[in-house]
């Protein structure tokens, strides 16, 4: 009994000791993007050891490449947008908005390159409306975007007439199907998203100045920074980028459609965010997290799949995982915090 | 110690003549225990120590005033007593037994009620339904009876002489801040008040308003309630107090009847300490004016007028509430001006963001680092560039060799502790934090610098480098204006020194005209009595 108490007391004077010795913002990066990576490591080993037959073969990695490209492409665009301290919920109408553009554009011009511009613009306005209502407005993020959300899936069937809009054209089957250099277009097209976010967050004023608002407003705009602007070019951004995704989802699908396929993306991309160590509060992740997190949940998609799991189960799956996440970094955050 | 010690313990001290004061004594009967006691508290914050040894008692049916600077402690003194905090020393007494109040609910159940300035109110309730929350009777055990509720509370409104003025369904949110106050107190009777404890109550009261809580306090008095009142309002805690006690620096310093304590006398037991030799002065020769404001006006100061001289530092001093937050973020334009200028060397800033004030040279060190100056999440470098972007990057890519080599040369010469440039400044001390907030500006090379408290949580060591590095940046040209609470340290600093109060500035002062007890004065001459004394 006396040993017992005596242990537990010395660890609880040790406790803060070790953490002050962890402390500092690039270890606290670090740490968490190390256990993504030993968490990566272990659904590799696990799915491997059950299938080895199939998971480690190219055309599979290729498969979970192509499967996660367009949730990468907005996990990481949301990423950004939680660092701002918003959140972007409406970024899975905005993909299914943009698709009907597009296919709709494609039969207007004839033109895949003009097409896939005004898809691209479709989904920048919405944005910029999103940013508007935040700012101008100055209503909560989660609300302005829960509204917006209903209003761009409406749009969406209003304009397609409920119908999916069939593409017949080679450049999107191209982009859908098509390899450069043995390299899939979608997983190039993702590759070319990530690292542009990623030296925009890294090495660009623009990006530190995102995580300052996003620490904390008041010092940004007390240091002077435009914080409005920065707000509203983040959901412009993040529009923009839902813009792209849809147009892969057009190429993947060889269609424009309101809803299916877009359903649910934006709770994806959240989830891949905030496990990739995204606070919601703000001021805090990275983009290097947010691709870890979209990777993490690729491979528990596909190897649950190759383990002919049920589909209802790895729904389970996926929200026991995002909860597991969420209280990771809850603790995480109260131990630095 | 030993002046308290006859006056607090055991109510020996001479009884209140009630003929001096012109009230009755009424139910002021037992004497024979205080009926709320603090026995020789401390308690410390870190490094601070907000009450050091303090003993002071209220009696049944008397009014106590706790005076005393911002930070005296007096606020720590009341926490105390509502149980939310505990001491770190010392015992506290209510009716002559010991308690350890350990949640404002034990203070509850002893009867010892707190009023804040602020009341807590559920605003979507009735007053009735706030009034008597966790206590409604029912109809049939199901169904809340209306009419009794109805019933209690016009009674209870009817008591404070209200029944006209407010229905029980009124919502509570759509009360005055008086209303609110009143409610407070009408609640904390509802449950045997023994002693209760009034924040700065009339500081958002208008005159009448104020009226009417002085005679309900003195009413809970005639009725056997002991009263502890905090005030900076001199005429006030003189015409409503029996006794006064002053703290300072966390200690009981003084402690008399109230027609034995002038007023003069009150000021100087707040304020009367010698001001230790931390202010290096150097003669200044201030030049052209640098920082112009003519006629600021925002919603919450009227009618601003000043100029600061490049190499000049001026005080703002004050009370809390006075405005002189309020006055620096009107200039660095994070406050809408109404109406009026502000002018840098001369040339008119158009002031609609603080982008536009940092600018036109301005910097601005806010009084709360952790919510209005540091990102407590990013390093020591991050927080001293941030306002800085266009010396540190190139196309927008930040140049990390730049940056280092500014932040470096800036922790350098203010003599920041820190492990690295890259370390978290959440683990930094108060004083270098802000260092770093100075640091912030210093890489904009200001042509004015406001300082609003700049050594509010700064130990002494790093408020002696703090004040030589302003004498430095007087020395090089800045223009200073320099907010602080700390009386010492507005008169060791500043070369001239504005008093505001209630919004204006009131008085305006060079350094040689200057004393504690005379800023003072006029920072407590409120709205409701042009002060007569020191002047």
């Amino acid at each position: 009994m006396t040993d017992l108490k005596m242990e537990s007391v010395s660890n609880a004077a040790d406790r803060p000791v070790r953490r002050a010795g962890l402390g500092g913002l690039i270890e606290r990066v670090g740490t968490h993007n190390f256990s993504l990576l030993m968490a990566l490591a272990a659904l590799i080993a696990i799915f491997g050891s059950l299938r080895p037959d199939v998971f480690f073969l190219l055309r599979n990695i290729l498969n979970i490449g192509q499967a996660i490209a367009i949730l990468g492409i907005l996990a990481t665009a949301q990423t950004i947008v939680i660092i701002s301290g918003g959140l972007d919920i409406s970024v899975g109408a905005m993909v299914g908005l943009s698709t009907v553009c597009i296919a709709l554009a494609v039969g207007w011009t004839g033109s895949p390159t003009l097409s896939i511009l005004f898809g691209v613009a479709v989904g920048a306005i919405a944005g910029l409306v999103n940013g508007l209502i935040i700012t101008v407005g100055r209503i909560n993020a989660v609300i302005a975007t829960l509204g917006t959300m209903a209003v761009f899936r409406g749009v969406a069937f209003i304009i397609s007439n409920g119908q999916s809009i069939s593409i017949f054209d080679p450049a999107f089957r191209f982009i859908g199907d098509g390899k450069i250099l043995g390299v899939p277009v979608t997983i190039l097209v993702l590759v070319i998203v990530v690292v542009i976010f990623f030296v925009l967050m890294r090495y660009t004023v623009t990006g530190r100045n995102i995580y300052a608002i996003g620490g904390n407003p008041v010092v940004a705009r007390l240091a002077g920074l435009n914080v409005r602007a920065y707000q509203i070019g983040i959901y412009t951004l993040s529009g923009a980028t839902a813009g792209l995704a849809g147009m892969l989802l057009a190429a993947r699908t060889g269609s424009g459609q309101p809803i299916s396929g877009s359903e649910g993306l934006e709770l994806e991309a959240i989830t891949a965010a905030v496990l990739g160590g995204c606070a919601l509060t703000g001021g805090k992740g990275t983009i290097i997290g947010g691709l870890l997190g979209v990777l993490i949940i690729g491979i528990l998609d596909n190897g649950l799949i190759l383990t002919s799991v049920p589909t209802f189960f790895q729904m389970v799956a996926k929200g026991v995982l995002l909860i597991a996440a969420v209280i990771i970094a809850e603790q995480q955050a109260r131990r630095y915090g | 110690m030993s002046q308290i010690d006859s006056t607090g313990r055991r109510g020996e001290a001479p009884r209140r003549n009630p003929g001096d004061r012109g009230e009755s004594g009424g139910a002021r009967a037992r004497e024979a225990a205080p009926a709320l006691a603090a026995l020789g508290v401390s308690k410390r914050f870190g490094v601070v120590r907000a009450l050091d040894d303090v003993t002071v008692a209220v009696r049944a049916g008397e009014v106590l005033a706790l005076v005393g600077e911002n930070g005296a402690g007096k606020s720590t003194l009341v926490r105390l007593f509502e149980g939310v905090y505990r001491p770190d020393q010392g015992t506290l007494a209510a009716g002559g037994v010991q308690h350890a109040l350990r949640s404002p609910a034990d203070a509850h159940a002893l009867g010892i009620r707190v009023i804040h300035q602020e009341p807590d109110i559920i605003p979507d309730l009735s007053i009735a339904e706030n009034l008597f929350l966790g206590d409604f009777r029912r109809i049939h055990g199901v169904f809340l009876d209306r009419a009794d509720l109805a019933r209690r509370t016009r009674s209870m409104l009817a008591e404070f002489g209200l029944e006209n003025d407010l229905s029980p369904w009124t919502r509570a949110g759509d009360l005055s801040p008086a209303q609110r106050q009143l409610m407070e107190i009408m609640r904390a009777l509802r449950r045997g008040l023994k002693v209760l404890a009034l924040d700065e109550p009339t500081s958002s009261l208008t005159e009448d308003e104020a009226q009417r809580l002085f005679r309900v306090v003195r009413r809970l008095r005639d009725d056997g309630v002991g009263v502890i009142y905090i005030s900076h309002r001199m005429r006030e805690v003189r015409d409503l107090a029996d006794r006064i006690a002053v703290l300072r620096d966390g200690r009981l310093v003084d402690e008399r009847p109230t027609p034995k304590f002038p007023e003069t006398e009150i000021v100087q037991a707040m304020v009367g300490r010698p001001i230790a030799d931390l202010y290096e002065r150097r003669a200044r020769r201030p030049g052209e004016i640098a920082l112009s404001v003519q006629g600021l006006t925002t919603k919450r100061v009227h009618d601003i007028s000043f100029d600061v001289r490049s190499g000049e530092v001026v005080g703002l001093g004050g009370l809390m509430g006075a405005g002189r937050s309020e006055l620096a973020e009107a200039i660095f334009g994070h406050d809408r001006a109404l109406a009026g200028s502000v002018a840098v060397d001369g040339r008119p800033v158009r002031l609609r963001s603080p982008a536009d004030a940092i600018a036109a040279g301005i910097g601005f060190a806010p009084e709360d680092r952790k919510s209005q100056a540091l990102l407590l999440l990013r390093s020591v470098k991050d927080n001293i560039s941030l306002a800085i972007p266009d010396l540190i990057s190139r196309l927008n890519f930040v140049n990390d060799g730049d940056e280092r080599r500014i932040a470096a040369a800036l922790v350098d010469r203010l003599r920041i502790r820190t492990p690295s440039l890259d370390a978290s400044v959440s683990n930094l001390s108060g004083g270098n934090q802000q260092k770093v907030v100075l640091g912030r500006w210093l890489a904009r090379r200001p042509k004015v610098l406001i300082l609003d408290e700049p050594t509010r949580g700064v130990d002494v060591g790093a408020k002696a480098e703090i004040y030589r590095l302003i004498a430095e940046l007087a020395a090089e040209g800045i223009a200073l204006l320099v907010i602080s609470s700390e009386m010492p340290e507005l008169l060791g600093l500043a070369d001239r020194i504005l008093v505001m109060a209630g919004g204006r500035v009131v008085a305006e002062m060079p350094r040689e005209q200057a004393s504690e007890e005379r800023i003072l004065s006029l920072a407590m001459a409120d709205n409701l009595t042009k002060s007569t004394t020191a002047q």
